[in-house]
């Protein structure tokens, strides 16, 4: 018996949109006491579905067309707005991306909790702080009488979304629909909310319905598997199923783009070095002074003797979880922070003392791509202009430069005619093609990327790692890449150092760091990968 | 309990910060005016007409006025710490009494201002932002671009007309009718009465400008995903907007009235001469034509010392407001 089953759903887009609707023709179910994954690229129509079901669709703009939400005998779809209320929180509820945002932040993680009581049951206040304290318990925050009366800001992102899931589960409701809830989470963090949600859905009965981009999590969760693609449900079945035999061309081809966590075979190192960080250490300071009655001083060692060593032609991949320094030992690289003490030894000079003027001539042989594609061009500068800024300042003529600047949107795959556009034209995959192009301008030595892939889908992702690689073929370059995705380590880079707490806590060949790692944390983070006991690709996943 | 022990803290490590602001604007303060050509000296001259350059020293001498400027200095900081803020030649008082006396008035309009203002622009912008492009959310925001674009001493003088000349329903002017000689409830009452017009002259401006903030605060406020996961748990409407997204839509706004206390000192100069207001703005005013710099001079303490201490409330507010701000 299905427990929610949604039949031809149409989602309508507001006129003059790219699409008239954002999902067409959708039919899913979900039976009691089961997890059902929906996977999709951005723009999928996966979240508009999950938003449909609670009756949370942007409104005016975005309405449900046709079709229908059956949820035990009633149609959610035509539900007045009473009884949805009604039924959200208390039958069915749902669990977000970011849990920091998702939370009130001015308001205490005990009244958040106990507002879904106070609307849905008759409790008294006593009985109620009980029922949350027992809530808190249940997912295994530590103290839940602390928490109770703790803001958001004071509770770390997985005892977030912890709480998050705690408030959803509060009324025992019969669907659970999770929105990416672990997709800003560090890898050990998702492991364990993973875990814990397959564990509140065996131990409640829950139907859960978890969105998501990530065949890893997938493989991990999910008893059943459907795929979106353009607002259309392309393929459905069960997990063991999808995942080593599938059958429709786009989810062959979304699983290709899956890195496998088989590091790629090892290269012959060269003898050359180009980059050399010694000893670098970084601690980020603030507060404190004013007679002792400023704010309590606080010390962040974000970089505590790091030594690297970075050959000719090679990737070095810095991983590790967020906080762990390791965008800061990027960022002092490239001297956009001034390190405290250590040495930054390119072509047999240190560049960690030099000032301003000094530095410039280096500059060129060092550059950074960035994460976030969206923030890291400006807006208002067309891309042709972007390129040539660099070799412009470095002494190139305009008309060399702009020339340039045309071959370089050629060898990253954009047309040429992207010269005079705006970085807003494009796509992420494409902007962050600019901002390879924009780095290369200067002919560096050495690139450092800083997770240059995260904000991408899967698909293009595969595509910007591809051309980084040709790249650093074609023009012998030597590359920093920073990442906290250990699949994507895996196929980019040929050494690895990982790093904790502003440490490097190991480093070595790719294939040996992951085939015998020393470290414990190492050993916890490959142990934390979603979906390691799945290759893509390859029919060795076991079903659970 | 431990979080009041760190709002103490707090509050003693702003006053300390206090203590050197304050020195340096009676020091900026006290150059400043000596830039200012003419002193009480050549004033008291030339009201008299015909004075001797020899008397005009001996009048110097007298206030002091001939030492060095550093020496003035010096004695002037002196005085200031043991409350002593000179003497009044102009008024023939202590300028202490006389700031004091005007102080009230002045505080008076102010709070009832700052109340209005805050109170009816957070009102405002509220129910602009609930009934979103309904004629309500038209009308209020017409009415706080007409406001905000007439200039004050224009709505001072029309109120007048209207309500007073027209209608006599309030006062001219004044801070009572002393006439009367009325005491206890009847005077509170009367002064209340004189009260509205000037404090709706100062405040409409400001009332606009909260309104607009407020709406687009309330309207920022509800894009944002906390709303989103109230809905998904069957909270209403009403429960949404009032509990989860005023509270943190009144912080822009309580922000900006903090800041704009001091504004509002200037601008009730124009209002309080418009209405005849006894408070420090008339003060300030005819300290400044009569080279009264020691008046001058206490005014602009007095009201330095108002600004530190409401920026210091509202600071309290506002880590009361916010959690996320760290009192410590």
């Amino acid at each position: 018996m299905s427990l929610l089953e949604i039949t031809d759903l149409h989602i309508a887009l507001p006129e003059g949109s790219q699409r008239p609707y954002a999902v067409e023709a959708a039919n899913l179910h979900l039976a009691p006491n089961e997890i059902l994954c929906v996977v999709g690229e951005s723009g999928s129509g996966k979240s508009l579905t999950a938003r449909a079901v609670m009756g949370l669709l942007p409104k005016p703009h975005v309405k449900v067309a046709k079709g229908a939400v059956n949820f035990q005998g009633e149609d959610l779809a035509a539900a007045p707005d009473a009884r949805m209320r009604d039924i959200r929180g208390s039958e069915i509820s749902m669990i977000f991306q970011e849990p920091m945002t998702a939370l009130n932040p001015v308001m205490t993680i005990g009244k958040q909790i106990d507002e879904v009581f106070r609307f849905h049951a008759a409790m008294l206040g006593r009985e109620r702080r009980d029922r949350a304290l027992k809530l808190l318990d249940d997912v295994h925050l530590p103290d839940p009488t602390q928490i109770m009366s703790a803001y958001p800001h004071e509770l770390s992102g997985g005892q977030r979304q912890r709480a998050m899931i705690a408030m959803a589960l509060a009324l025992d409701p019969k669907v659970l629909i999770a929105d990416e809830p672990t997709t800003a989470l560090d890898v050990t963090t998702q492991a364990q909310i993973l875990k814990l949600i397959k564990e509140m859905q065996k131990a409640h009965d829950t139907g859960v319905l978890f969105i998501t981009h990530d065949f890893g999590v997938v493989a991990d969760i999910a008893d059943r598997v459907a795929v979106m693609q353009h607002g259309r449900v392309v393929e459905e079945g069960p997990t063991a199923k999808i995942l080593s035999s599938p059958e429709h061309p786009y989810t062959q081809s979304l699983m290709a783009a899956v890195p496998s966590l088989t590091p790629r075979p090892a290269r012959p190192r060269s003898e050359d070095k180009v980059l050399e960080v010694k000893n670098l250490d970084k601690v980020y300071r603030s507060g404190g002074a004013l007679f002792g009655l400023g704010k309590p001083a606080r010390e962040v060692h974000a970089a505590e003797d790091v030594t690297l060593d970075l050959r000719r032609g090679e990737t070095l991949g810095i991983v590790g979880e967020s906080g762990s320094g390791k965008s800061t030992v990027a960022r002092c690289i490239v001297r956009l922070h001034d390190a405290d003490a250590g040495e930054i030894i390119l072509d047999g000079a240190d560049l960690r003392p030099l000032g301003r003027a000094a530095l410039r001539p280096y500059r060129s042989k060092i550059q950074m791509v960035f994460q976030d594609p969206y923030a890291s061009l400006n807006p208002r500068t067309r891309v042709g202009k972007i390129i040539a800024l660099g070799p412009i300042i470095q002494g190139m003529s305009q008309q060399e430069a702009e020339d340039k600047a045309r071959e370089l949107l050629e060898i990253v795959g954009l047309d040429a005619r992207a010269f005079d556009r705006f970085p807003h034209e494009f796509s992420g995959g494409q902007r962050q093609r600019i901002g390879v192009a924009r780095a290369l301008a200067l002919e560096p030595q050495v690139l450092v990327a800083d997770e240059p892939v995260s904000a991408l889908d899967v698909s293009i992702q595969d595509q910007i790692l591809k051309l980084l690689d040709e790249i650093r073929e074609a023009m012998n370059l030597s590359m920093i890449f920073i990442t906290h995705d250990l699949r994507v380590a895996a196929q980019v880079c040929d050494r690895l150092a990982v790093m904790r707490y502003g440490r490097v806590v190991e480093e070595g060949a790719t294939a040996t760091v992951f085939a015998s790692p020393t470290h414990e944390y190492t050993k916890a983070l490959l142990d934390a990968v979603p979906g390691k006991s799945w290759t893509p690709g390859s029919d060795t996943f076991a079903a659970q | 309990m431990g979080h009041f022990a760190k709002r103490a803290r707090y509050v003693i490590k702003r006053l300390l910060q206090a203590v050197p602001i304050v020195f340096a604007i009676i020091v900026v303060n006290f150059f400043l005016l000596q830039l200012a050509e003419g002193d009480a000296v050549d004033v008291l001259a030339g009201e008299a007409g015909s004075a001797t350059p020899e008397y005009m020293a001996e009048l110097r001498e007298k206030f002091g006025l001939d030492k060095p400027l550093i020496v003035q200095l010096g004695l002037y900081l002196k005085n200031v710490a043991m409350f002593d803020l000179g003497y009044s030649f102009r008024h023939e008082m202590p300028v202490l009494e006389l700031v004091l006396d005007r102080f009230f008035a002045t505080m008076l309009l102010m709070v009832s201002t700052i109340l209005l203002a805050v109170g009816f622009g957070v009102l405002l912008g509220l129910l602009a932002a609930t009934g979103l492009n309904t004629w309500r959310d038209t009308a209020i925001s017409i009415f706080a671009l007409i406001t905000y674009a007439t200039p004050l001493f224009w709505v001072g003088l029309m109120l007048i007309v209207v309500f007073s000349l027209n209608l006599g329903w309030f006062p001219t002017s004044g801070m009572e009718n002393i006439a009367m000689f009325y005491e206890g409830w009847d005077r509170v009452f009367d002064i209340a009465r004189h009260l509205v017009l000037p404090t709706i002259t100062l405040s409409l401006f400001y009332l606009a400008l909260y309104t607009r903030l407020m709406r687009a605060s309330m309207l920022e406020q509800a894009g944002q995903d906390y709303v989103t996961t109230a809905r998904a748990k069957g909270l209403t409407e009403r429960r949404i907007m009032f509990v989860h997204v005023l509270r943190n839509a009144l912080l822009p706004v309580v922000t900006m009235a903090g800041v704009q206390v001091g504004a509002l000192i200037g601008g009730s100069v124009i209002v309080e001469s418009v209405f005849a207001w006894p408070g420090l703005g008339m003060l300030a005013f005819e300290a400044l034509f009569s080279r009264d710099l020691n008046l001058l001079l206490g005014i602009f303490l007095l009201s330095a010392l108002l600004v530190v201490a409401v920026n210091l409330i509202v600071d309290i507010i506002y880590s009361v407001l916010d959690p996320r701000i760290e009192v410590a």
